[in-house]
């Protein structure tokens, strides 16, 4: 496609709208979703609601799927179809699927009627999409945007309790205050480069003289997106409104925007060769482990938990950042699969226990649930191993190409660091398993039967957690092919 | 030989266990025919696994019924078994040992009886995987995948203090496993494949880039994982606890096979990859090991707790393994392997007869008892011809394995084999005393006039481990003629060392 002609063309090109069909999918899904909400009946809707955004997110998939064979760019070079990007497609859309999935019964128990909530979270899923394929800064920035405010939304939708709406309030606050800095960073980086085609900022970056600005330029962009992945130290939010928010919610919240925005970064980072990457990212990380699991420990609420767990995984997940791209690619894409993989179930087992009004989310509550429910205690506990990363589940592998990478690129502080981290990490997610399997539940909480639509949840990501720590070859070949094609 | 069914032979031993307690998962809570299920796995493993011995080649070096299939191109990561003499019979070990623990759990574990004989399964697996694997990710793998199933089965059906003993012992044994990992992923970096004997080669070849300055520390790496497990002296204190909490089953597999774990370990990588950093660094390890013989005998001596005694008697004895590896020596070496077994046998059948007094009176405490030769004559002579293996009673197995230990210590250098000969005495003091205490005299409560004798079941758990102490005690040619040249192998480097220092 020669870009001077498409420039004076302002009509988009056929071949533009696959470049973004995925994106279109989930739009028109999520608009149908809103058009069919007030002409149902109140108490029927939900559940066809539900079903058609389900459909919505497999037919995006199917749409990514048909996408992958015309890669390329589009939209006079905003998007493009890679390899890269139909991974990250991919992703949020398979996340997608398994929270509706746990929403369907999550919404009955909690009374919550809304058919937005589902739209809420098809349109999320475009901004995500379109975070990962776009090349030009200010449409990452529409796109951070798309994402944010749904999540903001679906943040407070347990609109019965205070604490839901305390943690949207404190979630759009603080997150608009941390896109503003991405604004000002691409100010910035246009000001120093004179573009904000990543592209071309990658170019005018690698021809040799940095100007200042350039670093400010990232660090301001790096601050905007560390919030959006709970990094320290941009992560304070993060408890309070992972506690507060629905627990599919922050199923979604905890995986999906934040895959996408590491697929930012990743671009950022390393398709744009940024200046003065690896000792910020270097720092970021560190803290982000050590804090992330430090608060962890104390925790007795179990979302609370999850949250700092889900900062101290961000951390590890940076450092594949600082390491060399045809290594630190990826292994970050692989641990960002797996992530989303294991944190998405762990959040499907809770929502499910918590309850009406999420009652019970506390460690006690947890206590004899491997006798009250073994089967839930069971993969709740597989989840768990593969946070701590042990070996045949996806987040041992996770764990050992991100720190392999990072010995690759002699960054032994900061393996050291994470490895003495992990150590740490997994004396409270012992912890968990400890009350569940070895105390004898106070009082019976009762647990209800697995719904159909969870254990369909459950599978997907229980399936992805065991086959990425089984055969992760599959998986790591693809990543490390896009790799291959960034270096070019 | 190689055959189709030699080639899947350790594939074959690995998993029958576990895929017995997938298909556990799918019966129905009928408590008998779980207990007979997994009685019958773990007997069939049994005889399965015997195929090893019978079939081995004897007096050839390297491994045997290897298989080496590619799992994961990255990293490199193969599926490669095998077994030499050493881990064949350890294999062995863990399939006898386990239909006895089906059997001696039958009435004792009552509530969650499916769990139960489901982890107990899985950890079979895993520690099967341990001796069998030669990929050294895939030892890890197994290595770690032992913690689980032990450390639910301590927290779940142990006494009291269950939890706590189930949590130190898994974060003990994970927190030193993290510096076994360190060291295996620096090996993988610099040679580019996981494989045992790969990396062996690369070493002695001087093809690994940096070597010298970092083996210091991959020994040490490997040393402290190993030396949590075995447990060698100032790290045992998770032991005593693991032991008194556990449920019999689990304390059987622990004394009987998990420790050999570490022991193995010592033998097969920290000898095996790291010769001349063994010898250097033996004089301290050696001391370690003399300390755990005398301070386990002492500590013993001293408990009021019949679990807990035989929990130090094993840090005392497995000082004795530690002390013949060390030795470099051919007597040394064959003693160790065999004390590995003749304990994993005695102190297995042990830790059966103290459960079985527990299931009757529910405590281990040595003054509950006293005179009970009295209501259980047959119970008592079972528990005298064990703690006489275990003692060293020549002609039975502890008796050869502490023999070749201390001889091959004795030649290394004489003063070790002299403290490590009191260990003997001292194990002697605690354990005829506590028989003593507990068996001879009149009977002191009025509780234990009523005792019932042996039950069928229990004999048929302890005849076995009777007949072996008997049989290795005799004729322990059967197994040293396997061991001998696996431990050949392992020395060949220090004859090397030894030759070039006296080149020099």
């Amino acid at each position: 496609m020669n870009s001077a002609n498409d420039m004076a063309q302002v009509i988009p090109h056929a071949a533009d709208y696959v470049r973004i069909l995925p994106e279109i999918v989930l739009a028109i899904f999520g608009m149908i979703v809103m058009v069919l909400d007030p002409l149902m009946d109140e108490r029927r809707s939900q559940r066809t609601l539900g079903t058609v955004a389900l459909v919505g997110s497999l037919a995006a998939l199917v749409a990514t799927l048909f996408q992958s064979q015309y890669p390329g760019l589009g939209f006079w070079n905003m998007v493009r179809v890679d390899s890269f990007s139909v991974f990250f497609h991919f992703l949020v859309a398979a996340v997608t699927v398994v929270v509706i999935l746990t929403s369907y019964d999550y919404m009955e128990v909690q009374g919550i009627r809304a058919g937005e909530y589902y739209a809420l979270v098809l349109f999320g899923a475009v901004g995500m999409s379109l975070m990962s394929s776009a090349v030009e800064l200010v449409l990452i920035f529409i796109a951070l945007e798309i994402s944010s405010i749904s999540t903001y939304i679906l943040a407070g939708f347990r609109r019965r309790a205070a604490i839901s709406s305390e943690s949207s309030v404190k979630y759009f606050l603080l997150g608009s205050f941390a896109t503003a800095f991405f604004l000002y960073g691409v100010a910035l980086m246009f000001g120093a480069t004179g573009s904000t085609s990543i592209t071309v900022i990658g170019d005018a970056l690698r021809s040799g003289h940095i100007p200042v600005l350039a670093y400010l330029g990232v660090a301001l962009m790096f601050v905007g997106l560390g919030f959006k992945v709970a990094a320290a130290p941009f992560h304070v939010w993060t408890p309070d409104v992972y506690e507060g928010a629905p627990s599919p919610v922050v199923g979604f919240m905890s995986t999906a925007p934040k895959a996408a925005v590491f697929a930012v970064l990743l671009r950022i980072m390393f398709e744009a060769d940024a200046p003065g990457r690896v000792w910020l990212i270097w720092v970021v990380a560190a803290l982000s482990m050590t804090l992330g699991n430090i608060g962890a420990l104390v925790q007795d609420n179990v979302k609370r938990l999850l949250a700092y767990s889900s900062i101290a995984h961000a951390g590890y997940l940076l450092v594949a950042f600082a390491a060399l791209p045809n290594n630190g690619i990826p292994a970050a894409m692989f641990y960002t699969t797996s992530y989303a993989a294991m944190n998405v179930g762990a959040f499907a087992v809770i929502s499910h226990i918590g309850g009406k009004d999420e009652r019970y989310v506390t460690l006690e509550d947890y206590e004899g649930l491997g006798r009250r429910s073994p089967l839930l205690a069971a993969i709740l506990t597989i989840f768990l191993l593969s946070l701590i990363g042990i070996p045949i589940t996806g987040g041992f592998f996770a764990k050992f190409y991100v720190f392999s990478a990072a010995l690759q690129a002699n960054l032994v502080g900061l393996v050291i660091i994470g490895v003495l981290n992990s150590a740490v990490a997994s004396y409270y997610y012992l912890r968990l398993i400890v009350v569940m399997y070895m105390r004898e539940a106070r009082e019976e909480v009762p647990v209800a039967p697995i719904p159909l639509g969870l254990g369909t949840a459950l599978a997907i990501s229980l399936g992805a957690t065991i086959y990425l720590g089984v055969l992760p070859g599959r998986v790591l070949d693809y990543a490390a092919r896009t790799a291959a094609e960034w270096a070019r | 030989m190689s055959t189709a069914l030699d080639n899947s032979m350790l594939t074959l031993v690995t998993f029958i266990p576990v895929a017995g307690g997938i298909l556990l998962l799918l019966f129905p809570r009928r408590d008998r025919d779980i207990r007979l299920f997994a009685l019958v796995v773990s007997l069939l493993d049994f005889v399965l696994s015997l195929h090893l011995p019978v079939h081995f080649q004897r007096g050839q070096t390297g491994f045997q019924y290897e298989v080496n299939n590619l799992w994961i191109s990255n990293p490199n990561i193969h599926y490669h078994m095998g077994v030499d003499g050493v881990s064949m019979w350890l294999v062995v070990l863990t399939t006898f040992l386990t239909p006895l623990c089906v059997l001696i759990s039958w009435k004792s574990i009552h509530e969650r009886v499916k769990e139960f004989f489901i982890l107990l399964l899985v950890l079979q697996t895993a520690l099967i995987g341990v001796f069998v694997a030669l990929d050294l990710f895939l030892f890890y793998f197994f290595w770690e995948a032992t913690l689980i199933p032990m450390a639910l089965l301590i927290g779940i059906y142990g006494h009291e203090r269950r939890v706590y003993a189930a949590v130190k012992f898994f974060l003990y044994t994970m927190v030193a496993s993290m510096f076994m990992l360190a060291a295996i992923l620096w090996l993988y970096a610099k040679t580019g494949t996981f494989d045992f004997v790969s990396i062996q080669a690369a070493i002695r070849n001087g093809q690994v880039e940096n070597f010298a300055g970092a083996a210091p520390w991959l020994f040490l790496g490997f040393f402290i994982a190993f030396a949590v497990k075995v447990p060698v002296f100032p790290f045992h204190t998770w032991l005593p606890d693991a032991h008194v909490e556990a449920p019999t089953a689990g304390s059987v597999l622990l004394a009987g096979v998990l420790l050999k774990m570490g022991t193995y370990g010592l033998l097969r990588f920290n000898l095996g990859l790291f010769p001349e950093q063994s010898r250097s660094n033996a004089w301290w390890i050696m001391v370690l090991a003399l300390i755990g013989i005398v301070y386990g005998a002492l500590v013993a001596m001293v408990q009021p707790n019949m679990k807990k005694l035989i929990a130090y008697s094993s840090i005392s004895h497995l000082g004795f393994v530690v002390l013949g590896i060390f030795s470099f020596t051919q007597t040394g070496l064959d003693g160790a392997t065999f004390v590995m077994l003749a304990h994993g046998v005695s102190t297995g059948a042990l830790f059966m007869v103290a459960g079985i007094l527990y299931e009757r009176r529910h405590t281990y405490e040595i003054t509950e008892f006293g005179g009970l030769a009295t209501p259980m004559p047959v119970y008592a002579t079972f528990f005298l011809f064990i703690v006489l293996a275990s003692v060293g009673l020549p002609l039975l197995n502890g008796f050869i394995g502490e023999f070749l230990v201390l001889s091959g210590a004795f030649r290394d250098r004489a003063v070790y084999g002299i403290l490590g000969a009191t260990g003997v005495i001292w194990s002697a003091c605690y354990l005829l005393w506590m028989y003593q205490r507990v068996f001879y005299g009149k009977v002191t409560q009025q509780v234990n006039m009523s005792l019932p004798d042996l039950s069928g079941r229990e004999r048929a758990a302890l005849w076995p481990t009777a007949a072996v102490a008997l049989v290795m005690g005799v004729a322990p040619l059967l197994w040293l003629n396997a061991i001998d040249p696996a431990v050949q192998t392992a020395l060949a480097p220090f004859a090397q060392l030894a030759s070039k220092v006296v080149g020099r």
